[in-house]
């Protein structure tokens, strides 16, 4: 006796994105709006990596994402009690900056540093001279900057003009658009 | 089509993104048509070199491993 079985019709593997061959986006903006380790950092592996692909590429620190930008030897910053208290309370610079679980009063960012530099990956510090190096613009929010006190002296060399959100949006037309 | 590798890089140990970083800039260097090549262990590598070749439109002319190490050959594009 013989069987004979119904095969399903032969059919081709699904194409991938890059086989669709997507129309190239020559730019990116990303809002930075986190200050936190374990967002600035992929923020600026992002950033740096398209540069690397030839993207004019913007980060826009906004909110609790301004400190980073802080010069790591500032430390008390503002004019009056609540921004000096804020940025004791807040340290700012890319040295300084806390996971947003396990932080562990700084020992999770520790250890985190610890394993980036045995896996040799670059320490959020390196990547923001990376960043400055290959011409990212790193634009500070003005409005952030006025709220928290924070001076143009207080931020570090190499970064663009402070700026508002129109411009924001405007530099984010037709670009890559992240909110980090 | 001459085979001469015009510049080297040794990438060996480094993570996620230093390699296609110091690719990019290396390649910054290269006269249009000149061959670089680059030895990687991160296997994130593999599919990023081919992911900036097809962006960047500077094409990847040779892939291959031995012995726990990536190494690409890409072409400067010509302009």
């Amino acid at each position: 006796m013989s069987v004979t079985m119904e095969r399903p019709p032969f059919t081709e593997a699904a194409p991938t994105i890059a086989d669709k061959k997507p129309e190239l986006v020559d730019r990116m903006v990303i809002f930075a709006w986190s200050g936190e380790l374990d967002k600035v950092w992929p923020t600026l592996i992002l950033a740096t990596t398209a540069a690397a692909m030839g993207k004019e590429t913007t980060i826009f620190f906004t909110f609790w994402g301004l400190f980073p930008l802080v010069k790591n030897e500032v430390r008390i910053t503002g004019d009056n009690w609540m921004q000096k208290m804020l940025s004791l309370m807040n340290r700012g610079g890319d040295k300084h900056l806390k996971l947003s679980k396990m932080n562990f009063v700084g020992a999770g960012p520790a250890m985190m540093n610890h394993l980036a530099k045995q896996h040799r990956v670059a320490s959020p510090h390196e990547l923001m001279e990376i960043a400055i190096e290959m011409g990212v613009h790193l634009v500070p929010c003005q409005m952030t900057m006025d709220m928290m006190g924070l001076k143009r002296s207080d931020l570090i060399d190499g970064i663009d003009e402070p700026a508002g959100a129109t411009k924001a949006l405007a530099d984010a037309q037709g670009a890559i658009t992240l909110f980090i | 089509m001459s085979i001469t590798i015009a510049k080297s890089l040794d990438l060996k140990g480094l993570s996620c993104p230093l390699p296609i970083i110091k690719t990019a800039k290396a390649m910054k260097e290269l006269a249009p048509g000149e061959l670089l090549e680059a030895f990687a262990t991160d296997p994130g590598a593999v599919p990023d070199f081919k992911a900036w070749a097809q962006t960047t439109g500077n094409p990847l002319v040779e892939s291959g491993e031995s012995g726990g190490v990536f190494h690409f050959v890409l072409r400067k594009k010509e302009i």
